[in-house]
Formats: structure tokens, C-alpha cells, sequence
């Protein structure tokens, strides 16, 4: 169970209830958020991918976790990665933000 | 799904009497109380409850998303009975919490024990603020500001003994710390239980209204809104704070998914409510989200744009974050969707 959401693992998560976009699969949007997720997961030495039995989290040291959905992921990322994650984090904007260019 | 209301409020507020005088009316005589303490106010319901007070704190969680597990075994229980005939066919639970209740554990409850959240549902939070001492009160007491933050209903009670101008600097506090919620106004505690309990946002009769509601609040507020306001979250020495972020361009769900998780996780206990309308890219309705603490509600579609404008706006009820930081995330997350 996830300690910060209290979802059961497995169960639905808010972030897989929106609707699909017309034109998209449900597999194209996990591709999609793998890919946002890994833009930011980047900055901290992590790397998520997204395979048939979940998504899992890597991190540049060798360790590894499952995580079932969005909910998990950032407490997985805390206990593996090198620092604490933060979206307001004025230097992952700013790696956000050059990436762009 | 049933609808569940809670009642919160601080010591001496006026919960009690509120609820007496709601369970007296025809609209809310179906319904199941589930009370922490049987207080001077005398209840008399048929269906009336006591909760005893444990808490199941999950392992690394933190304190707003314990699982209550007095109320989760005492929902539980009245469902169970319910079902099988021994209580009488219920269609409302209502909540009344201590005064010193924080309302995000019971939410979390709600919405994340396995059992419950297929059968019940959040329909509002209620909270109840004495006009005589809720000024005082709200200054000098952390919890009583996040029950006024976190309310979809806040009821200025014993407005019959307060002078006119301590309801008006009372009303003035609670819509700098909660703009979006309806306010009422009661001196004996009775008001109509329809508009406190019924019309809500989970409810798909009345959610395109509650939408329009929180916009018009949001317009109003920001009509109100003194710029050189606008940064001082220490003003009349409250640092919980009402903002609104907002995205003419399309978000893409992905995005918005992976920077609210993330918000959350690391800024939960700080965004004591959310409700937003989100203008997702490739999605022709308007997606409604809401949520208290870390707790988020599955999305939900309106038909149709409420004002027929096409944008996001997130109203955020917040303490100690800066507006501005949040909004520049929301677009530097948005924009790191729009790369190949």
C-alpha cells in the first residue's frame, strides 16, 4: 500500500481516469508519460521505464523499484535518488526549460 | 454511492446545534450520524452513532493521509448492517468531527479505504465558525484555519449575539483563508439542509453548478484583490492563502498527472485544497478535479465549458507557496509535454 495516497497497489489511480485523447491510444499516453517523466526524473539520476508489468524506476547507482502507478512513483524516487524530489525546484525548471531549446 | 457530509468545526462553534436542527428536516431524515462524542446538545436521531478515537497510521505515511480506523470500521459496520436490514435503508451519512479534528484523515478515509470508496462518496465538507470568537480563533488556532480552508460550506453561527461588525470582520477572514466555499449565516442553527448537504460537486445533477460557483468566486475575488496584497502571506497573521493558476494553451493530461503526483508528494501536507477545471489537450470537455491534502478525487467530465471560455484554472488554497513558483511549474511541466 502506498503510505502517502493509501491506494492499494494495483488499484486505479486518479491519474489513470482522465479520458484519452481523440486520436490516442491508452498505450500511446503511457509512452507519453514515461517520456515527460523521464524529462524531469533526468535531473535527479533516475530513469522510469514503462514495460509490459508496470513501470519501474532505476536509478544511476543500480537500484531499482516497481512502482504501479503515478502515486508511488515520487516515494520510490525519494528512497532511490541522490536528492529529495521537488517540482518547484528552481533548477529543474531551469533543466526543464533549457531542454526545451 | 451514498453521500457522506462532514461536519467540522472548532470547540464551541455550534456543530452540535447545526446538526440538530438539520436532522429535523424532512430532507435529511433518512440519514445515519456518526458522532466522536455525545456533547451538551442533546441528538435525538434514530441513527445515531459514537466513533471511538484510533487512528492507523500507514507505514512512512504522514498524518493527513492516516486511515481512521475507528471510522473506517464504524462506516463499515453501518454498511454491513444496513445491507443486511438491521439498520433501516439510510441514504446520507453525516460526520460530525471534534473540534480539534483535522478533516484530511477523514477525507483520505473516505476516499482510499478499499471498501468504503465503493460505496460511499465525499458529497461536502461543512464547517461551522462562531461569530462571537472564530476571529480569535482563527488567529490562534492552526486547526481551525484548515477546517475553514478545506470547507466546500462554512456556517457563521451565533450571528444573534455578535455585534454586526464582528460578522463582517469574520466573513472578511474566512474568504481570504476560502474564497470558493459558500458562506451562511445562523443564529439558531437552522438553515436549509438542501443547500448545506445536497448540490455538490461528486453529485452529477450538480456539479456544472458547483463549477460556475467557484469561478464566479475566483472572478469575484480577483476583482476584490488589492495588488499590493497580492504576496504578503502574513497578513492578518494567517499564512494560508487562496490563488488561482491559470493556462490559455491546452494541458497535456501526462503533464498535468506527473506534476500534480509529484506537487503532492513532496508539498501535500501544504495544499489544503484543490479544485481545478482543466482544458486537457485532444479532450473537447471541460476534466473537473478536486482534492483536500493529497487526497485527489477521480476526475470528472462537465458537458459543457461553464462561462464557454476553453482554459484551466486551479484554484489552490495554499500555505507558505508563493503563486507565482506554482504557476511557472505548471508551464514549465506543461511544456516539456509539447517536445517530441
Amino acid at each position: 500500500m502506498c503510505g502517502l495516497c493509501g491506494v492499494l497497489a494495483g488499484a486505479d489511480h486518479w491519474s489513470d481516469t482522465a479520458a484519452v485523447p481523440q486520436g490516442s491510444t491508452p498505450s500511446q499516453m503511457h509512452q507519453l508519460r514515461t517520456r515527460i517523466a523521464n524529462r524531469v526524473l533526468a535531473h535527479y539520476g533516475l530513469k522510469l521505464t514503462d514495460a509490459p508489468g508496470g513501470l519501474t524506476l532505476r536509478s544511476a547507482t543500480g537500484q531499482s523499484a516497481l512502482v504501479p502507478h503515478l502515486g508511488t512513483l515520487w516515494t520510490a524516487a525519494d528512497r532511490i535518488g541522490r536528492k529529495p524530489l521537488d517540482p518547484l525546484d528552481t533548477e529543474l525548471l531551469e533543466a526543464l526549460t533549457r531542454a526545451e531549446v | 454511492m451514498l453521500p457522506v457530509n462532514l461536519i467540522t468545526g472548532f470547540l464551541g462553534s455550534g456543530k452540535t446545534t447545526l446538526l440538530k436542527g438539520l436532522l429535523a428536516s424532512p430532507e435529511l431524515g433518512n440519514s445515519a450520524v456518526l458522532v466522536n462524542e455525545f456533547g451538551e446538545v442533546g441528538l435525538d436521531h434514530h441513527l445515531l452513532e459514537r466513533l471511538d478515537d484510533a487512528t492507523v497510521l500507514l507505514q512512512s505515511g504522514c498524518l493527513c493521509c492516516t486511515i481512521r480506523g475507528d471510522l473506517s470500521d464504524a462506516i463499515r459496520d453501518l454498511y454491513d448492517r444496513r445491507e443486511r436490514g438491521i439498520v433501516p435503508p439510510f441514504d446520507r451519512l453525516v460526520i460530525e468531527t471534534t473540534g480539534l479534528a483535522d478533516p484530511a484523515p477523514i477525507v483520505a478515509t473516505l476516499m482510499n479505504d478499499p471498501i468504503i470508496r465503493h460505496h460511499f462518496r465525499l458529497s461536502n465538507i461543512v464547517t461551522v465558525v462562531d461569530a462571537k470568537n472564530g476571529h480569535s480563533t482563527l488567529r490562534e488556532y492552526e486547526e481551525s484555519r484548515k477546517q475553514v480552508a478545506v470547507a466546500d460550506r462554512i456556517v457563521i453561527s451565533k450571528t444573534d449575539i455578535a455585534a454586526p461588525e464582528e460578522v463582517a470582520r469574520l466573513n472578511a477572514q474566512v474568504s481570504l483563508l476560502n474564497h470558493t466555499a459558500i458562506r451562511l449565516e445562523s443564529s439558531s442553527g437552522s438553515l436549509s439542509a438542501t443547500e448545506l448537504m445536497a448540490s455538490d460537486v461528486y453529485d452529477p445533477m450538480g456539479k456544472s453548478e458547483e463549477v460556475r460557483r467557484w469561478l464566479a468566486a475566483e472572478e469575484h475575488r480577483l476583482q476584490e484583490e488589492e495588488p499590493a496584497h497580492d504576496h504578503d502571506v502574513n497578513r492578518h497573521g494567517m499564512d494560508i492563502v487562496a490563488s488561482c493558476l491559470t493556462l490559455d494553451e491546452p494541458l497535456a493530461w501526462p503533464a498535468f498527472a506527473i506534476w500534480l503526483t509529484m506537487l503532492l508528494n513532496r508539498h501535500g501536507q501544504d495544499i489544503l485544497r484543490l479544485k481545478g477545471l482543466l482544458n486537457i489537450a485532444g479532450v473537447a470537455t471541460p476534466v473537473v478535479i478536486h482534492g483536500v491534502q493529497h487526497t485527489i478525487h477521480a476526475p470528472s467530465h462537465l458537458d459543457a465549458w461553464p462561462d464557454g471560455l476553453a482554459r484551466t484554472q486551479i484554484v489552490l488554497i495554499t500555505r507558505g507557496l508563493e503563486r507565482a513558483n506554482l504557476q511557472a511549474s505548471l508551464e514549465a511541466f506543461n511544456r516539456a509535454a509539447t517536445r517530441g
